[in-house]
């Protein structure tokens, strides 16, 4: 008893003071770094949100990081319905729902698609899947500009430019390398004998697919839809290039708010307009977020 | 009638050939073992017969069907997996149903067979769990039970015992063949554990390097070996191997193990074929069939006195490691209630009976 007592009490400062200095000098240099950042993003964050409820008359003295006298949720009524964007003025609002016409179809597609062609380069002998995954693997990296021209064109023969189904496709087409790799990566850690399993139970592709993967993929599931709705959602680009007159989304009805002014330019209710088509995809973060990251570390442990 | 026939099978992964020309028949409602070290080709081949892997050549029949083309579906099988293969999202009787929901059998027939694998395997009451609510033991009877209800003619086991602790081995090894005796169904069942094959097996098909070495029953395995590897294989510890010249004089035979200067009388062997003398053999001693002490028996076929190196103690059984002499060492296995253990660096006499021999050929490794 008092060897261990004595050994323990030997033992415990030594290692204490170790591990104190072991950590010092790192998480110094740890705590700056982070605190830069969160000061990076925290300040412009909190004038964007004290300018939305400051009256104009605040706004022109130009104090920026000034709280707001008199609080007000009239640029944020307005921004939601009222506002210009080019020669509409319906606010946000139409913008908004645009974005989300287009954001179910696109997950739906994408997620549809690439969850079906990750499990059967994983689990199934294709023939030349390897070939087919450098491949995606390469597209995964072309960046969206240089084929945005081709695109247009190909939209249009289809004669679907200019529609809510343009952007979603352009959407879903663009996201299938980067989700298949993803869902390729979730399947390849299915242990071989459970597919062996099925194949001798059943053999049926799609009903294996259905009744045996597709239960196993909540994980992966959030952690493709998250990725998808913030890409679509705050997307500006390609929502700015194939959608038309009143099919364009949120972010291109925001950018063109901004840009139309009628004599002063109306900060607070810009500011406000920023903010509310920021709002949905941190709803979505707050609401799975802790299934995000069960679904990060799930792929690194077999489920 | 064979029930499993493998016909001029030939497997290779890219160049290298796992197995060439292999033949090999299964007889109906036989439990076949194969036995083999890893790498063997004993899973492939199981694999293969599932359809889970393709042939290279050759053909495989089951049940007078040609099915080395067929989908593993529609091979007429079930396969209990090494690791189980439970489905995870399904419930113990999901895992049941779902490879009859296939076969378009009516509802109540499929209720019938799952009450009856249930019942069969005691797992009645777990119906309603997932597999990950189950203890190892427990998700390897719906794995069988998963199998059973299938109602298929031949079983495939691919280790299906090695991930449990050694007393639910044992006791699932026990359940395994009452299964077998009770539905009279052909099981091929793949083990690298030898006792596994010893206590399961009505036939047990020894592999090395993607060849058959022997195939045979049980007993005639452990009695009269082949070769040398399945000797070897055979038996816990293995079989002591003296190599050994031949001496012939005046009709006896025997042969003399030089670095101990032992003669060992082969007068009692029945050799398959006659040596010469002077012929270079491996004499294979069983460890448990020598026996210890000094009063000689009458009907030894080989005598040593030699110093023991270290022992190893395994409740009821002694081994004791003695020094050959030439750097080997000679295990004998002994009960220790009727001996001494004896202490290291002391001298030991031992016997071996005159018909116990195993006698190879020293360079085809064969039995003679």
């Amino acid at each position: 008893m008092t060897m261990t007592a004595q050994t323990a009490s030997l033992a415990t400062p030594v290692s204490k003071s170790l591990r104190r200095k072991r950590i010092r000098g790192s998480s110094i240099a740890v705590l700056v770094f982070l605190a830069m950042w969160a000061a990076f993003v925290s300040i412009p964050l909190y004038v964007v949100i004290v300018t939305s409820f400051k009256t104009m008359d605040q706004v022109a003295l130009g104090q920026v990081f000034a709280l707001p006298t008199e609080w007000t949720f009239e640029p944020w009524r307005k921004a939601w319905s009222e506002v210009c964007a080019g020669m509409t003025c319906e606010g946000v609002s139409h913008g908004f729902w645009v974005s989300m016409k287009i954001l179910f179809p696109s997950l739906l597609i994408s997620i549809g698609i690439s969850s079906v062609t990750g499990y059967a380069l994983a689990l199934w002998k294709i023939r030349w899947a390897g070939t087919f995954l450098f491949i995606l693997f390469l597209c995964a990296f072309v960046p969206f500009q240089i084929i945005m021209i081709p695109l247009v064109v190909l939209i249009s023969s289809l004669g679907i430019f200019g529609t809510i189904w343009a952007v979603a496709i352009v959407h879903s087409v663009l996201a299938m390398p980067l989700l298949t790799l993803i869902f390729r990566n979730f399947y390849k850690d299915v242990p071989e004998e459970l597919i062996n399993a099925a194949i001798m139970d059943c053999g049926s592709f799609w009903r294996i697919f259905f009744e045996i993967i597709l239960p196993m993929s909540a994980n992966i599931m959030i952690v493709v839809l998250i990725l998808m709705i913030t890409t679509v959602w705050n997307d500006y680009l390609i929502g700015l290039v194939f959608g038309g007159v009143g099919t364009q989304p949120m972010t291109v009805i925001l950018a063109n708010t901004v840009i139309t002014s009628f004599g002063e330019v109306q900060y607070n209710v810009d500011m406000a307009a920023a903010l509310l088509t920021a709002i949905p995809p941190l709803i979505v973060y707050f609401a799975v977020g802790k299934f995000f990251v069960q679904g990060i570390t799930a792929g690194a442990i077999k489920g | 009638m064979p029930e499993i026939e493998f016909n001029n099978i030939v497997k290779r992964f890219g160049r290298v050939t796992v197995l060439e020309d292999l033949n090999l028949q299964v007889d109906d409602g036989e439990f076949l073992v194969l036995l083999g070290p890893s790498g063997c080709g004993k899973t492939t081949l199981l694999n293969m017969l599932a359809g889970l892997q393709e042939v290279t050549g050759g053909s495989i029949v089951i049940g007078g069907r040609d099915v080395t083309d067929l989908d593993p579906k529609d091979r007429g099988l079930a396969m209990v997996f090494q690791s189980y293969a439970l489905y995870p999202t399904k419930t113990v009787r999901g895992n049941l149903k779902f490879g009859l929901s296939v076969q378009k059998l009516d509802r109540a027939e499929i209720e019938r067979r799952v009450a009856w694998a249930a019942n069969l395997l005691q797992i009645d009451k777990l119906l309603d769990r997932k597999p990950a609510q189950l203890s190892g033991g427990q998700r390897q009877r719906v794995a069988i039970g998963r199998a059973l209800v299938k109602n298929v003619d031949v079983f495939l086991f691919d280790e299906p015992l090695s991930n449990l602790d050694a007393k639910l081995r044992t006791e699932m090894r026990l359940e395994i063949k009452q299964l077998h005796q009770e539905l009279e169904k052909t099981i091929v069942f793949v083990t690298h554990d030898q006792v596994e094959a010893m206590t399961m097996a009505s036939r047990i098909a020894v592999m090395n390097g993607g060849v058959i070495q022997q195939i045979a029953t049980p007993d005639e395995i452990y009695e009269r070996p082949a070769n040398l590897f399945v000797a070897q294989f055979i038996g816990s510890p293995a079989m002591n191997t003296l190599k050994a010249t031949v001496e012939r004089a005046d009709g006896s035979v025997s042969a003399v193990h030089a670095p101990t200067g032992a003669r060992i009388d082969l007068s009692a062997y029945s050799f398959s074929a006659a040596p010469k003398d002077g012929d270079a053999v491996i004499v294979g001693l069983r460890p448990e069939h020598f026996s210890i002490g000094c009063n000689g028996h009458a009907d030894a076929g080989a005598y040593f006195s030699l110093p023991v190196r270290y022992t190893e103690k395994t409740g009821s059984d002694v081994t004791a490691f003695l020094d050959s002499g030439d750097g080997g060492l000679i295990a004998v296995r002994f009960d220790h209630k009727h001996h001494h253990v004896p202490k290291m660096g002391e001298m030991v006499e031992i016997h071996f009976p005159k018909d116990r021999f195993d006698i190879f050929d020293a360079a085809s490794e064969k039995r003679i």
